[in-house]
Protein backbone atom coordinates (compact mmCIF):
# COMPACT_ATOMS: atom_id res chain seq x y z
CA UNK A 1 0.00 0.00 0.00
CA UNK A 2 1.38 3.31 -1.02
CA UNK A 3 -0.09 6.78 -0.81
CA UNK A 4 -3.02 7.47 -3.10
CA UNK A 5 -2.46 10.37 -5.44
CA UNK A 6 -5.68 12.39 -5.13
CA UNK A 7 -4.90 14.54 -8.10
CA UNK A 8 -4.42 11.60 -10.38
CA UNK A 9 -7.67 9.97 -9.19
CA UNK A 10 -10.55 10.27 -11.57
CA UNK A 11 -12.95 12.60 -9.70
CA UNK A 12 -16.08 13.78 -11.53
CA UNK A 13 -16.11 17.52 -12.05
CA UNK A 14 -19.44 19.27 -11.39
CA UNK A 15 -19.61 22.69 -12.88
CA UNK A 16 -22.07 25.25 -11.57
CA UNK A 17 -22.29 28.83 -12.64
CA UNK A 18 -20.98 31.62 -10.46
CA UNK A 19 -24.51 33.02 -10.19
CA UNK A 20 -25.86 29.71 -8.96
CA UNK A 21 -23.00 29.23 -6.48
CA UNK A 22 -23.51 32.68 -5.01
CA UNK A 23 -27.25 32.10 -4.92
CA UNK A 24 -26.85 28.84 -2.99
CA UNK A 25 -24.40 30.45 -0.56
CA UNK A 26 -26.71 33.43 -0.01
CA UNK A 27 -29.68 31.17 0.59
CA UNK A 28 -27.67 29.05 3.01
CA UNK A 29 -26.47 32.13 4.91
CA UNK A 30 -30.01 33.51 5.10
CA UNK A 31 -31.28 30.12 6.28
CA UNK A 32 -28.68 29.89 9.04
CA UNK A 33 -29.44 33.46 10.14
CA UNK A 34 -33.20 32.78 10.16
CA UNK A 35 -32.79 29.55 12.14
CA UNK A 36 -30.51 31.28 14.63
CA UNK A 37 -32.96 34.13 15.05
CA UNK A 38 -35.83 31.71 15.59
CA UNK A 39 -33.90 29.73 18.23
CA UNK A 40 -32.80 32.91 20.00
CA UNK A 41 -36.34 34.33 19.91
CA UNK A 42 -37.67 31.27 21.74
CA UNK A 43 -34.70 31.31 24.10
CA UNK A 44 -35.25 35.01 24.80
CA UNK A 45 -38.81 34.29 25.88
CA UNK A 46 -37.60 31.84 28.58
CA UNK A 47 -36.85 33.86 31.72
CA UNK A 48 -33.57 32.96 33.45
CA UNK A 49 -34.55 34.33 36.85
CA UNK A 50 -37.94 33.71 38.41
CA UNK A 51 -39.34 35.47 41.44
CA UNK A 52 -41.48 32.55 42.51
CA UNK A 53 -41.71 31.31 46.11
CA UNK A 54 -39.34 28.39 46.85
CA UNK A 55 -40.87 24.98 46.26
CA UNK A 56 -39.41 23.62 49.52
CA UNK A 57 -40.60 25.08 52.79
CA UNK A 58 -41.16 24.31 56.47
CA UNK A 59 -44.72 23.47 57.48
CA UNK A 60 -44.15 23.44 61.22
CA UNK A 61 -43.44 21.08 64.10
CA UNK A 62 -45.08 17.68 63.53
CA UNK A 63 -46.74 17.69 66.94
CA UNK A 64 -48.58 20.92 66.04
CA UNK A 65 -50.78 18.89 63.73
CA UNK A 66 -53.09 16.55 65.66
CA UNK A 67 -53.84 13.03 64.41
CA UNK A 68 -56.89 12.95 62.16
CA UNK A 69 -56.56 16.55 61.01
CA UNK A 70 -56.02 18.27 57.69
CA UNK A 71 -54.16 21.52 57.07
CA UNK A 72 -55.14 23.35 53.88
CA UNK A 73 -52.43 25.68 52.52
CA UNK A 74 -54.14 27.56 49.68
CA UNK A 75 -51.11 29.79 48.88
CA UNK A 76 -48.97 26.72 48.23
CA UNK A 77 -51.95 24.77 46.78
CA UNK A 78 -51.28 21.95 49.21
CA UNK A 79 -52.97 19.80 51.84
CA UNK A 80 -51.07 18.26 54.76
CA UNK A 81 -52.96 15.32 56.23
CA UNK A 82 -52.14 13.47 59.43
CA UNK A 83 -53.85 10.09 59.53
CA UNK A 84 -53.63 7.41 62.19
CA UNK A 85 -50.46 5.96 60.63
CA UNK A 86 -48.62 9.18 59.70
CA UNK A 87 -48.37 12.28 57.51
CA UNK A 88 -48.80 12.82 53.80
CA UNK A 89 -48.72 15.92 51.62
CA UNK A 90 -51.13 16.18 48.71
CA UNK A 91 -51.37 18.73 45.94
CA UNK A 92 -54.61 20.73 45.97
CA UNK A 93 -54.36 21.12 42.18
CA UNK A 94 -57.12 19.26 40.36
CA UNK A 95 -55.72 16.57 38.06
CA UNK A 96 -58.25 17.53 35.36
CA UNK A 97 -57.14 21.00 34.21
CA UNK A 98 -55.40 22.49 37.19
CA UNK A 99 -57.99 24.44 39.18
CA UNK A 100 -57.65 24.44 42.96
CA UNK A 101 -59.80 21.95 44.85
CA UNK A 102 -61.65 22.88 48.03
CA UNK A 103 -61.81 20.82 51.20
CA UNK A 104 -65.37 20.00 52.29
CA UNK A 105 -64.82 18.80 55.86
CA UNK A 106 -68.46 17.85 56.49
CA UNK A 107 -68.59 15.70 53.33
CA UNK A 108 -65.09 14.28 53.92
CA UNK A 109 -64.00 15.05 50.38
CA UNK A 110 -62.40 17.62 48.06
CA UNK A 111 -64.36 19.18 45.24
CA UNK A 112 -63.19 21.16 42.24
CA UNK A 113 -65.27 24.24 41.38
CA UNK A 114 -64.26 24.26 37.69
CA UNK A 115 -65.86 21.11 36.27
CA UNK A 116 -67.06 19.34 39.40
CA UNK A 117 -64.47 16.61 40.03
CA UNK A 118 -64.50 15.23 43.56
CA UNK A 119 -61.87 13.30 45.54
CA UNK A 120 -61.85 11.44 48.84
CA UNK A 121 -59.46 12.36 51.67
CA UNK A 122 -56.77 10.01 50.24
CA UNK A 123 -57.09 11.92 46.97
CA UNK A 124 -58.82 9.13 45.02
CA UNK A 125 -61.27 10.25 42.34
CA UNK A 126 -64.90 9.95 43.41
CA UNK A 127 -66.43 11.56 40.34
CA UNK A 128 -66.11 14.12 37.59
CA UNK A 129 -63.65 14.42 34.71
CA UNK A 130 -60.42 14.13 36.76
CA UNK A 131 -58.32 11.32 35.23
CA UNK A 132 -56.28 10.36 38.30
CA UNK A 133 -55.92 10.81 42.05
CA UNK A 134 -54.53 14.04 43.51
CA UNK A 135 -50.72 14.05 43.28
CA UNK A 136 -48.66 13.37 46.40
CA UNK A 137 -45.73 15.59 47.33
CA UNK A 138 -42.49 14.82 49.06
CA UNK A 139 -42.62 15.27 52.83
CA UNK A 140 -39.83 14.82 55.35
CA UNK A 141 -38.41 15.80 58.72
CA UNK A 142 -35.42 18.14 58.81
CA UNK A 143 -34.09 19.46 62.14
CA UNK A 144 -37.24 18.22 63.82
CA UNK A 145 -39.48 20.24 61.47
CA UNK A 146 -41.96 18.98 58.90
CA UNK A 147 -40.69 20.00 55.43
CA UNK A 148 -42.45 19.77 52.03
CA UNK A 149 -41.14 20.11 48.48
CA UNK A 150 -44.01 20.87 46.11
CA UNK A 151 -41.90 20.09 43.05
CA UNK A 152 -40.89 16.60 44.21
CA UNK A 153 -43.51 13.92 43.65
CA UNK A 154 -44.11 11.10 46.12
CA UNK A 155 -45.76 7.72 45.47
CA UNK A 156 -49.46 7.30 46.24
CA UNK A 157 -50.09 5.67 49.60
CA UNK A 158 -46.73 6.63 51.15
CA UNK A 159 -47.01 7.98 54.68
CA UNK A 160 -44.39 9.55 56.88
CA UNK A 161 -44.29 7.98 60.30
CA UNK A 162 -42.96 10.21 63.04
CA UNK B 1 -69.70 72.54 -8.34
CA UNK B 2 -69.46 71.88 -12.06
CA UNK B 3 -71.10 68.64 -12.93
CA UNK B 4 -69.01 66.09 -14.75
CA UNK B 5 -65.84 67.84 -13.69
CA UNK B 6 -62.59 65.91 -13.35
CA UNK B 7 -59.45 66.96 -11.48
CA UNK B 8 -57.81 69.83 -13.26
CA UNK B 9 -54.74 71.89 -12.50
CA UNK B 10 -56.09 74.92 -14.27
CA UNK B 11 -56.82 77.79 -11.94
CA UNK B 12 -60.53 78.16 -11.47
CA UNK B 13 -62.58 80.66 -9.61
CA UNK B 14 -63.60 79.59 -6.15
CA UNK B 15 -60.89 80.82 -3.83
CA UNK B 16 -58.73 79.21 -1.16
CA UNK B 17 -61.32 76.93 0.43
CA UNK B 18 -62.01 75.34 -2.88
CA UNK B 19 -58.31 74.74 -3.49
CA UNK B 20 -57.98 73.02 -0.13
CA UNK B 21 -60.99 70.80 -0.93
CA UNK B 22 -59.51 69.97 -4.35
CA UNK B 23 -56.17 69.05 -2.79
CA UNK B 24 -57.98 66.34 -0.80
CA UNK B 25 -60.80 65.23 -3.11
CA UNK B 26 -59.68 64.87 -6.68
CA UNK B 27 -62.97 64.06 -8.35
CA UNK B 28 -65.99 66.14 -9.16
CA UNK B 29 -69.54 65.70 -7.96
CA UNK B 30 -70.43 62.02 -8.44
CA UNK B 31 -73.27 62.48 -10.90
CA UNK B 32 -71.53 60.87 -13.85
CA UNK B 33 -70.28 57.29 -14.12
CA UNK B 34 -66.72 58.55 -14.45
CA UNK B 35 -66.86 60.59 -11.26
CA UNK B 36 -68.64 57.81 -9.43
CA UNK B 37 -65.79 55.47 -10.35
CA UNK B 38 -63.21 58.07 -9.33
CA UNK B 39 -64.97 58.48 -5.99
CA UNK B 40 -64.34 54.81 -5.29
CA UNK B 41 -60.85 54.25 -6.56
CA UNK B 42 -59.37 57.55 -5.45
CA UNK B 43 -60.40 56.79 -1.88
CA UNK B 44 -58.26 54.46 0.24
CA UNK B 45 -61.19 53.26 2.33
CA UNK B 46 -63.74 52.80 -0.47
CA UNK B 47 -61.36 51.05 -2.80
CA UNK B 48 -61.62 47.79 -0.85
CA UNK B 49 -64.52 47.36 -3.25
CA UNK B 50 -63.72 47.06 -6.93
CA UNK B 51 -65.03 49.90 -9.07
CA UNK B 52 -67.74 47.62 -10.37
CA UNK B 53 -69.48 45.08 -8.16
CA UNK B 54 -72.25 42.72 -9.11
CA UNK B 55 -75.53 43.57 -7.45
CA UNK B 56 -75.76 39.86 -6.58
CA UNK B 57 -72.48 40.05 -4.66
CA UNK B 58 -73.52 42.87 -2.37
CA UNK B 59 -76.99 41.51 -1.69
CA UNK B 60 -77.34 41.23 2.10
CA UNK B 61 -78.43 37.59 2.10
CA UNK B 62 -75.42 36.56 0.04
CA UNK B 63 -72.84 37.11 2.82
CA UNK B 64 -74.95 38.59 5.64
CA UNK B 65 -71.99 41.01 5.66
CA UNK B 66 -70.45 38.78 8.32
CA UNK B 67 -66.82 39.25 7.29
CA UNK B 68 -67.38 43.00 7.15
CA UNK B 69 -69.10 42.83 10.52
CA UNK B 70 -66.07 41.06 12.00
CA UNK B 71 -63.83 43.77 10.51
CA UNK B 72 -66.06 46.56 11.87
CA UNK B 73 -66.00 44.96 15.32
CA UNK B 74 -62.21 44.82 15.12
CA UNK B 75 -62.14 48.58 14.48
CA UNK B 76 -64.44 49.16 17.48
CA UNK B 77 -62.22 46.92 19.61
CA UNK B 78 -59.11 48.82 18.57
CA UNK B 79 -60.61 52.21 19.42
CA UNK B 80 -62.11 51.18 22.77
CA UNK B 81 -59.05 49.06 23.58
CA UNK B 82 -56.67 51.99 23.09
CA UNK B 83 -58.97 54.10 25.26
CA UNK B 84 -58.96 51.72 28.22
CA UNK B 85 -55.17 51.28 27.89
CA UNK B 86 -54.82 54.83 29.23
CA UNK B 87 -56.07 53.66 32.64
CA UNK B 88 -54.88 50.06 32.84
CA UNK B 89 -51.53 48.99 34.33
CA UNK B 90 -50.56 45.39 33.54
CA UNK B 91 -49.23 44.63 37.04
CA UNK B 92 -50.49 42.35 39.78
CA UNK B 93 -51.17 45.08 42.36
CA UNK B 94 -52.83 47.45 39.86
CA UNK B 95 -54.68 45.41 37.23
CA UNK B 96 -57.82 44.48 39.15
CA UNK B 97 -58.04 47.87 40.85
CA UNK B 98 -57.70 49.66 37.51
CA UNK B 99 -60.51 47.64 35.97
CA UNK B 100 -62.66 48.47 38.99
CA UNK B 101 -61.79 52.14 38.55
CA UNK B 102 -62.86 51.93 34.92
CA UNK B 103 -66.21 50.60 36.09
CA UNK B 104 -66.81 53.03 38.96
CA UNK B 105 -64.49 56.02 38.80
CA UNK B 106 -63.38 56.93 35.28
CA UNK B 107 -65.86 59.07 33.33
CA UNK B 108 -67.35 56.92 30.56
CA UNK B 109 -65.01 54.11 31.65
CA UNK B 110 -67.91 51.76 32.19
CA UNK B 111 -69.24 52.20 28.66
CA UNK B 112 -65.82 51.89 27.02
CA UNK B 113 -64.98 48.75 28.96
CA UNK B 114 -68.32 47.15 28.25
CA UNK B 115 -68.31 48.04 24.56
CA UNK B 116 -64.85 46.46 24.38
CA UNK B 117 -66.00 43.34 26.17
CA UNK B 118 -69.24 42.85 24.23
CA UNK B 119 -67.63 43.63 20.90
CA UNK B 120 -65.02 40.99 21.71
CA UNK B 121 -67.71 38.36 22.27
CA UNK B 122 -69.53 39.53 19.15
CA UNK B 123 -66.37 39.35 17.04
CA UNK B 124 -65.73 35.72 17.95
CA UNK B 125 -69.34 34.96 17.04
CA UNK B 126 -69.18 36.97 13.79
CA UNK B 127 -65.96 35.28 12.66
CA UNK B 128 -67.41 31.89 13.42
CA UNK B 129 -70.67 32.61 11.59
CA UNK B 130 -68.71 34.07 8.66
CA UNK B 131 -66.76 30.82 8.44
CA UNK B 132 -69.97 28.80 8.59
CA UNK B 133 -71.47 30.93 5.80
CA UNK B 134 -68.38 30.53 3.60
CA UNK B 135 -68.52 26.80 4.21
CA UNK B 136 -72.23 26.48 3.44
CA UNK B 137 -71.86 28.54 0.27
CA UNK B 138 -68.99 26.27 -0.82
CA UNK B 139 -66.91 29.43 -1.26
CA UNK B 140 -63.78 27.65 0.03
CA UNK B 141 -63.42 25.71 -3.25
CA UNK B 142 -60.80 26.60 -5.88
CA UNK B 143 -59.60 29.24 -6.47
CA UNK B 144 -60.40 30.33 -2.92
CA UNK B 145 -58.62 27.56 -0.97
CA UNK B 146 -55.77 29.81 0.13
CA UNK B 147 -58.21 32.40 1.41
CA UNK B 148 -59.84 29.68 3.49
CA UNK B 149 -56.41 28.92 5.00
CA UNK B 150 -55.92 32.62 5.76
CA UNK B 151 -59.39 32.53 7.31
CA UNK B 152 -58.42 29.69 9.63
CA UNK B 153 -55.38 31.75 10.77
CA UNK B 154 -57.68 34.74 11.32
CA UNK B 155 -59.97 32.57 13.44
CA UNK B 156 -56.99 31.41 15.52
CA UNK B 157 -55.79 35.02 15.94
CA UNK B 158 -59.30 36.10 16.99
CA UNK B 159 -59.59 33.31 19.56
CA UNK B 160 -56.12 34.10 20.98
CA UNK B 161 -57.04 37.78 21.25
CA UNK B 162 -60.15 36.82 23.15
CA UNK B 163 -58.21 34.45 25.42
CA UNK B 164 -55.34 36.84 26.21
CA UNK B 165 -57.78 39.68 26.91
CA UNK B 166 -59.67 37.49 29.33
CA UNK B 167 -56.76 37.40 31.81
CA UNK B 168 -56.25 41.15 31.98
CA UNK B 169 -58.94 41.98 34.64
CA UNK B 170 -56.97 39.65 36.97
CA UNK B 171 -60.13 38.43 38.70
CA UNK B 172 -61.06 34.91 39.76
CA UNK B 173 -62.71 34.12 36.44
CA UNK B 174 -59.61 35.28 34.54
CA UNK B 175 -57.15 33.47 36.80
CA UNK B 176 -58.83 30.08 36.63
CA UNK B 177 -59.66 30.33 32.93
CA UNK B 178 -55.97 30.89 32.24
CA UNK B 179 -55.09 28.04 34.60
CA UNK B 180 -57.26 25.76 32.50
CA UNK B 181 -55.99 27.11 29.17
CA UNK B 182 -52.34 26.69 30.05
CA UNK B 183 -53.02 23.21 31.49
CA UNK B 184 -54.55 22.35 28.11
CA UNK B 185 -51.36 23.58 26.43
CA UNK B 186 -49.29 21.54 28.90
CA UNK B 187 -51.09 18.39 27.72
CA UNK B 188 -49.48 18.64 24.26
CA UNK B 189 -47.11 15.66 23.86
CA UNK B 190 -43.36 16.32 24.34
CA UNK B 191 -43.34 20.13 24.13
CA UNK B 192 -46.45 20.80 26.29
CA UNK B 193 -44.44 21.67 29.39
CA UNK B 194 -42.28 24.11 27.41
CA UNK B 195 -45.29 25.78 25.77
CA UNK B 196 -46.90 26.27 29.16
CA UNK B 197 -43.64 27.62 30.63
CA UNK B 198 -43.23 30.09 27.75
CA UNK B 199 -46.86 31.24 27.95
CA UNK B 200 -46.74 31.72 31.71
CA UNK B 201 -43.21 33.10 31.76
CA UNK B 202 -42.56 30.71 34.67
CA UNK B 203 -44.13 27.80 36.51
CA UNK B 204 -47.21 29.59 37.78
CA UNK B 205 -49.60 32.34 36.76
CA UNK B 206 -47.86 35.43 38.03
CA UNK B 207 -46.76 38.94 37.08
CA UNK B 208 -44.78 37.53 34.12
CA UNK B 209 -47.94 35.89 32.77
CA UNK B 210 -49.95 39.09 33.07
CA UNK B 211 -47.30 41.11 31.24
CA UNK B 212 -46.94 38.49 28.49
CA UNK B 213 -50.65 38.30 27.89
CA UNK B 214 -50.86 42.09 27.87
CA UNK B 215 -48.17 42.48 25.21
CA UNK B 216 -49.70 39.71 23.11
CA UNK B 217 -53.18 41.18 23.49
CA UNK B 218 -52.37 44.84 22.87
CA UNK B 219 -49.54 44.64 20.34
CA UNK B 220 -48.58 41.31 18.82
CA UNK B 221 -51.96 39.77 18.01
CA UNK B 222 -53.64 42.95 16.69
CA UNK B 223 -50.68 43.46 14.32
CA UNK B 224 -50.82 39.84 13.17
CA UNK B 225 -54.57 40.06 12.65
CA UNK B 226 -54.31 43.33 10.72
CA UNK B 227 -51.68 41.86 8.39
CA UNK B 228 -53.64 38.66 7.80
CA UNK B 229 -56.84 40.61 7.23
CA UNK B 230 -55.21 42.84 4.60
CA UNK B 231 -54.12 39.80 2.60
CA UNK B 232 -57.49 38.10 3.19
CA UNK B 233 -59.47 41.00 1.75
CA UNK B 234 -57.07 41.50 -1.12
CA UNK B 235 -57.44 37.82 -1.98
CA UNK B 236 -61.24 38.10 -2.09
CA UNK B 237 -60.81 40.52 -5.00
CA UNK B 238 -57.96 38.63 -6.67
CA UNK B 239 -59.97 35.41 -6.49
CA UNK B 240 -62.70 37.04 -8.55
CA UNK B 241 -64.80 38.68 -5.85
CA UNK B 242 -67.37 37.06 -3.62
CA UNK B 243 -68.26 33.57 -4.80
CA UNK B 244 -71.49 33.54 -6.78
CA UNK B 245 -73.29 30.31 -7.60
CA UNK B 246 -74.03 29.72 -11.30
CA UNK B 247 -77.67 30.69 -10.95
CA UNK B 248 -76.63 34.10 -9.61
CA UNK B 249 -74.20 34.88 -12.42
CA UNK B 250 -76.58 33.63 -15.08
CA UNK B 251 -73.79 31.45 -16.53
CA UNK B 252 -72.82 27.87 -16.13
CA UNK B 253 -69.76 27.62 -13.88
CA UNK B 254 -66.81 25.67 -15.14
CA UNK B 255 -63.83 25.16 -12.90
CA UNK B 256 -60.88 24.13 -15.00
CA UNK B 257 -57.72 23.18 -13.08
CA UNK B 258 -58.57 25.53 -10.27
CA UNK B 259 -58.78 28.59 -12.53
CA UNK B 260 -61.72 30.93 -12.08
CA UNK B 261 -64.13 30.86 -14.97
CA UNK B 262 -63.65 33.87 -17.20
C1 LIG C 1 -60.89 38.15 11.76
C2 LIG C 1 -61.67 37.39 11.09
C3 LIG C 1 -62.18 37.59 9.66
C4 LIG C 1 -62.46 38.76 8.99
C5 LIG C 1 -62.35 40.19 9.53
C6 LIG C 1 -62.88 38.37 7.65
C7 LIG C 1 -63.30 39.26 6.66
C8 LIG C 1 -63.80 38.90 5.42
C9 LIG C 1 -64.51 39.77 4.53
C10 LIG C 1 -64.79 41.26 4.77
C11 LIG C 1 -64.85 39.03 3.43
C12 LIG C 1 -65.72 39.52 2.27
C13 LIG C 1 -67.01 38.68 2.13
C14 LIG C 1 -67.87 38.41 3.34
O1 LIG C 1 -68.11 39.33 4.13
O2 LIG C 1 -68.33 37.24 3.49
C15 LIG C 1 -64.34 37.70 3.60
C16 LIG C 1 -64.44 36.63 2.69
C17 LIG C 1 -63.96 35.32 2.88
N1 LIG C 1 -63.52 34.80 4.11
FE1 LIG C 1 -63.18 35.89 5.76
N2 LIG C 1 -62.83 37.01 7.53
C18 LIG C 1 -62.41 36.48 8.74
C19 LIG C 1 -62.27 35.12 9.06
C20 LIG C 1 -62.46 34.06 8.15
C21 LIG C 1 -62.47 32.66 8.52
C22 LIG C 1 -62.36 32.13 9.97
C23 LIG C 1 -62.62 31.94 7.34
C24 LIG C 1 -62.65 30.43 7.14
C25 LIG C 1 -61.88 29.59 7.76
C26 LIG C 1 -62.68 32.89 6.25
C27 LIG C 1 -62.78 32.58 4.90
C28 LIG C 1 -63.17 33.46 3.90
C29 LIG C 1 -63.33 33.13 2.50
C30 LIG C 1 -63.03 31.74 1.84
C31 LIG C 1 -63.84 34.30 1.86
C32 LIG C 1 -64.28 34.43 0.40
C33 LIG C 1 -65.78 34.18 0.44
C34 LIG C 1 -66.47 34.27 -0.91
O3 LIG C 1 -65.77 34.44 -1.90
O4 LIG C 1 -67.70 34.17 -0.89
N3 LIG C 1 -62.61 34.17 6.78
N4 LIG C 1 -63.69 37.64 4.85
S1 LIG D 1 -60.13 21.52 36.57
FE1 LIG D 1 -61.01 20.45 38.21
S2 LIG D 1 -62.70 19.51 37.29
FE2 LIG D 1 -61.76 20.52 35.59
Amino acid sequence: MGLVDDLAADTPVVEISRRKALGVLTAAAAGVAAAGTAVMAVRFMRPNVLFEPPSKFVVGRPDEIPIGSLVAMPKQKLYIVRGADGFYAMSATCTHLGCMTQHRAAEKRFICPCHGSSFDLQGNVLGGPAPRALDRRWLGIEDGMLVVDTRKPAPQGDVLRV
Amino acid sequence: MVSGEVFSTAARPGGFGRRVWRSIVRHGFPDTNRNRSLAVFSNLFLHVHPVKVRVEAIRFTRTFYLGGLAAALFVILTVTGVAVMFYYHPSVPRAYADVKDLEFVVTAGVILRNVHRWAAHAMVAAVFLHMARVFLAGAYRPPREFNWVLGVLLLVATVFLSYTGYLLPWDQLAYWAVTIGTSLAAAVPLVGGDISFLLLGGNQIDENTLLRFYVLHCVVLPLVLTGLFAVHLWRVRKDGGIYLPPEATGRATRVVDGEPTP
